[in-house]
Order: C-alpha cells, then structure tokens, then sequence
C-alpha cells in the first residue's frame, strides 16, 4: 500500500504541472488562437531564472517563485510584440510553427552553455523534511507543490471565471472586434494574456526544479505529455484543463503502480481513445 | 417619476441643444472603405448635429453597415475625411475612437454567450461621465432586470436588442450609432425600441441609424441620407418626406 500511495503522490505532482501548464496553453490559445509550442521552453527558462537567481544573485526560492515568472512573463510578452501578434486572422499552423521554432532556438541556446545535464537547485530551507502520515512519508516539499498549484489554477480559474478582468477577457476571445470599439485596449490585453500563460509556466519551472533538477531540455520532454492532457481535455475550457491535468496525473501514477509497462504510455492511448470518441476533448467546444 | 429622474440625471450634465441646431458633431466627407479587395464605399457624405436622429437608408450591399463601421473604426482600410467633435478619426483605432465618445450597436447585437446578462451590461468601459446608471436602465428596460444572471444568449432576440442598446447608454458616450435595431423583432418590442429611441433623443442623445425598416424610421429621423452603391446619392429633412416619397420608392425599391 505504502507503493501505492508513493506513486498517488508523484502522480498528483506530475498533475501540478500538467495542470499549470495546460491551464497556461488553454488562457493562451483561447486569446490569441495560437497553439504555444514555446510552453516548454519557457517553463525551462522559469527553472532557470530561478536558477541564475539564486546563484548569480543570491536570491532564494520565495522571491524566485515571484520574480522568475515575471522575468519570463516579461520575455513572452516581448515575443508576443514583436513576433506573435502578425499572425493573428493566419491559420493555426502558422503560429504552431513559429513558437515551435522558438522553442528550439531557446532550448540550443541554453544547451549551447549548459550542456544536456541537470543543475541542482536546492529545496529551500522552510520546505526541507518530512511529516509521517501514518499510511505514507510526505515530503513537505512535494505536498507543498501540489498544493500551490491547486491554489493558482483556482486563482487563474476565479479570475477569468468571475472578474470584471475575465469578463473582458472572455468577451475578447468571442469577439475581438467589438470589444475593442467599446474601447478596450485589445492587442494590449492579447499582449498581457500571453504574458499571464507564459508567467505560470515559468512558475511551473520553478516549482519543479528542486523536484527534476534545472535542464535545458525539462521542458521538452514534459510539453509532449502537456499537449496530449490539452487534446484530451480540450483547448476551449479552463477549469477542464486543470480537472484533466491533474486527473491524468493521478492516472499515470495508477498505472505505474498497477500496470508499470503502460506509465508513460497511458496519457496517450487515452488520448487516441478520446480522439476517436469525442474529438474536441472531453471539455472542449466543437469548433 | 422615473421618467424625471432619468431627464434629470442625464440632462444635468449636458444642456440639450435643439435639434440640428448648431456645426455638426460628426461630418464625413469622401468616405471610401476596403474588405480586403474589395471596394465597398466609394465616397460617402454626410453630416449629423447635435441632438439629432439621422437615419441612413438603402437597399441590401448598399453599404449602411460598412459606412457606421467605418466611422467605428472597424474596417481594415478606409480613406477621406470623418470628423467627430472637430477631430480628425480617419486613422483613429476603434478603441480610441469609442473613447472619444462614439458608441456602436451592431446589427447581430453581439451579445456575448461566455458571458451573463450583468456581465454583458457591464462590458463596454465608462468613457466618460453623464451616462445612464443601472437603476436608469433598469428603468428603461425592466426585463433586463429579471434577466441579470442569464446567459447573454439565453435572452429573446427583443431582450437581446435591448440589452446591446442598454450597455451603450452606460458608457457615457453621447453619439450612438445603431444598426438596424429592429430587425427580425415583433412589432411590439420594434414599438418598444421606438419608444426608447424616442425618449434618447429627448435626453439629448445623437443618434445615427441605419434601418431596412422605413416606416419604423420615419417615426424617430430628423433627415434621411439615401446610400447606393457605396455612394450618399440624397438626403432630406423628415419635413420633406411627403413631397419625396416617389423617389423614395425608387431609391428603395418599395
């Protein structure tokens, strides 16, 4: 049993950044109509940021876990500026191509200097240790992850779900047009939107390196898995993409425990079922 | 009573001033307009005072909807002069353009489904003060108030047109352009929006409409422009109605 839970668990903590992450490329592609292929890489840069931080400027994990999404959220926005917005009205392969390009160029330049292998980055201090739950050993850390990142997908969820901020926002994914002659500084909202999406990758980053270790290609190797939590739950929802990222984390824990052989394929034949059943995703709007 | 508290409210801020007294507030001269290559309004003239209804009329494709969404600023390219308040618009981005006081009520209303009734109501930002509060559009309209929690969309096409008009009238913006906001609406709600267009105009609201419906038109119009082909090919006052019906008949195929 103590197995079982052990893997529940490292299932819920791969569902945080499922979760974080597709919540991000859901908030994005509803916006702006792109999907991010550079979600990867900059939820590398979010490890890294923290990384640099820490060891360029002695900042630690608290002010890293604020500071290195907006440092990031301030790089997306720049490629938002000055790349992405003249694809906008162009089919969706243009964009998908453009950020997967982007996505390669960033992680060679990190490997370039870094090479393939980790960093360590420590788990801070407050964090360290464990607590004996009586059926399974937590480790602070890791319940400290799952936890956070529950709290930010709902905060994301509650403020696109329920704020004057998201009404605007959600009104601008229907109908750009019209919102921007009520006099809504639209392309600066498209701007800040891809910001906010890029901003909780990099906290996903951060969140993640005391966990992977800080490697240029972390993110490579997790936006597969991403991609096939976005087809399962849908592009269209936001509470769908959290519900699906945490849900085929627990999943694929399951099926490390029950059925190891599966484990890192059950996401996707999950994925060819859903395809095959209900091809917008299990959330998605038909489109 | 709450007939008086709106006129009040609204009015305080802002004498009204006679009817087509006065410069115009938006005057469009040699308007032409692109959808991508093709080429929709081929010099569009027209002018509208203070305080006055201006009704637009034509035929389907004679280009009424693209001329109000050009003044908007919704159109791709657009060339020739629109000046609203003695400002040039012609390049303005339509965000600046509503902030200057211009308020746009489409023809398919968009009336926004992810959101509900309160949310829709509230979208459009205040641009400037003097416009009406909740309880004055409640006023105005009261189903909206039953409705506040509905999805946008649920609302009947009569509420639905209630509602795109009553967003805009919070926003303080005083010149309001209205594209055929009877379409497709029994005649009670169409005598209900003639009621409300009548009682804006009263308030000192700028109206520039654009109606298929010529006989609801004529009910609410100070003067009529006549638009075909892209181009403004007559105009008069609602005074000279009588003595231009034939034309009118022709102009419109009616």
């Amino acid at each position: 049993m103590q197995a079982l839970y052990a893997q529940l668990l490292v299932g819920l903590i791969n569902g945080s950044f499922y979760a974080l992450l597709s919540l991000g490329l859901a908030v994005i592609f509803g916006m702006l109509n792109i999907i991010n292929f550079a979600h990867g890489a900059l939820y590398m840069m979010g490890a890294f940021c923290a990384y640099f931080l820490l060891n360029l400027l002695n900042i630690g994990y608290w002010p890293a876990l604020i500071l290195a999404p907006i440092a990031v959220g301030i790089f997306g926005m720049i490629l938002e500026r000055t790349m992405l917005q003249w694809l906008s009205g162009l089919d969706h392969l243009y964009g998908l191509l453009l950020t997967f390009g982007m996505a390669l160029i960033i992680q060679g330049v990190f490997q370039n200097y870094f090479g393939s292998s980790g960093l360590p980055y420590s788990i801070p201090d407050a964090l360290k240790g464990g607590m004996n739950l009586g059926f399974m050993y937590l480790p602070i850390y890791r319940g400290w992850v799952v936890i956070f990142s529950l709290v930010v997908c709902l905060a994301t969820w509650y403020l696109i779900e329920r704020t004057r901020l998201g009404a605007n926002l959600r009104a601008a994914t229907e109908n750009p047009t019209l919102v921007r002659a009520f006099g809504i500084n639209v392309p600066r909202m498209i701007t800040l939107t891809y910001g906010l999406g890029v901003g909780l990758a990099a906290l996903a980053g951060v969140l993640s390196a005391p966990i992977n270790q800080v490697r240029p290609l972390m993110g490579a190797d997790l936006i597969i898995v991403v991609f096939a939590v976005v087809v399962i739950g849908g592009m269209g929802s936001i509470m769908g993409s959290i519900v699906t990222g945490f849900a085929l984390g627990v999943i694929e824990g399951l099926t490390k425990y029950f059925y190891p052989e599966a484990s890192n394929t059950v996401v996707f034949v999950l994925m060819v079922l859903v395809l095959l059943v209900k091809p917008s995703g299990l959330t998605g709007r038909a489109n | 009573m709450a007939d008086s508290k709106l006129t009040e409210a609204t009015t305080a801020s802002k004498p009204v001033a006679a009817p087509g007294a006065g410069a115009p507030v938006l005057s469009v001269q040699n308007l032409q307009a692109w959808y991508g290559e093709s080429h929709i309004l081929h010099g569009i003239d027209f002018n509208v005072k203070a305080g006055e209804v201006v009704t637009l009329l034509g035929r389907n494709g004679a280009g009424k909807t693209t001329t109000l969404k050009s003044v908007m600023g919704i159109i791709g390219k657009r060339t020739g002069s629109i000046l609203f308040d003695d400002k040039e618009i012609i390049r303005a981005t339509s965000d600046k353009i509503a902030r200057m006081g211009i308020a746009f009520c489409p023809e398919e209303r968009g009336i926004f489904a992810s959101l509900d009734v309160r949310e829709n109501l509230l979208l459009p930002p205040v641009v400037r003060s003097g416009g009406l509060s909740l309880d004055q559009i409640f006023d105005l309209f009261p189903n909206l108030k039953e409705r506040l929690n509905s999805q946008g969309t649920k609302l009947s096409g009569g509420e639905q047109q209630m509602l795109a008009i009553a967003r805009i009238l919070r926003t303080g913006a005083r010149f309001l352009m209205l594209d055929e906001p009877t379409e497709g609406l029994a005649p009670v709600i169409i005598q209900q929006i003639g009621h409300t267009i009548a009682r804006l105009k009263s308030e000192g609201f700028t109206i520039l409409l654009v109606e298929q419906n010529f006989r609801f038109a004529s009910t609410v119009a100070d003067r009529y422009y006549i638009v075909e082909h892209g181009k403004v090919i007559d105009g008069f006052a609602n005074s000279e109605l009588a003595a231009n019906m034939d034309k009118l008949h022709t102009y419109l195929g009616v």
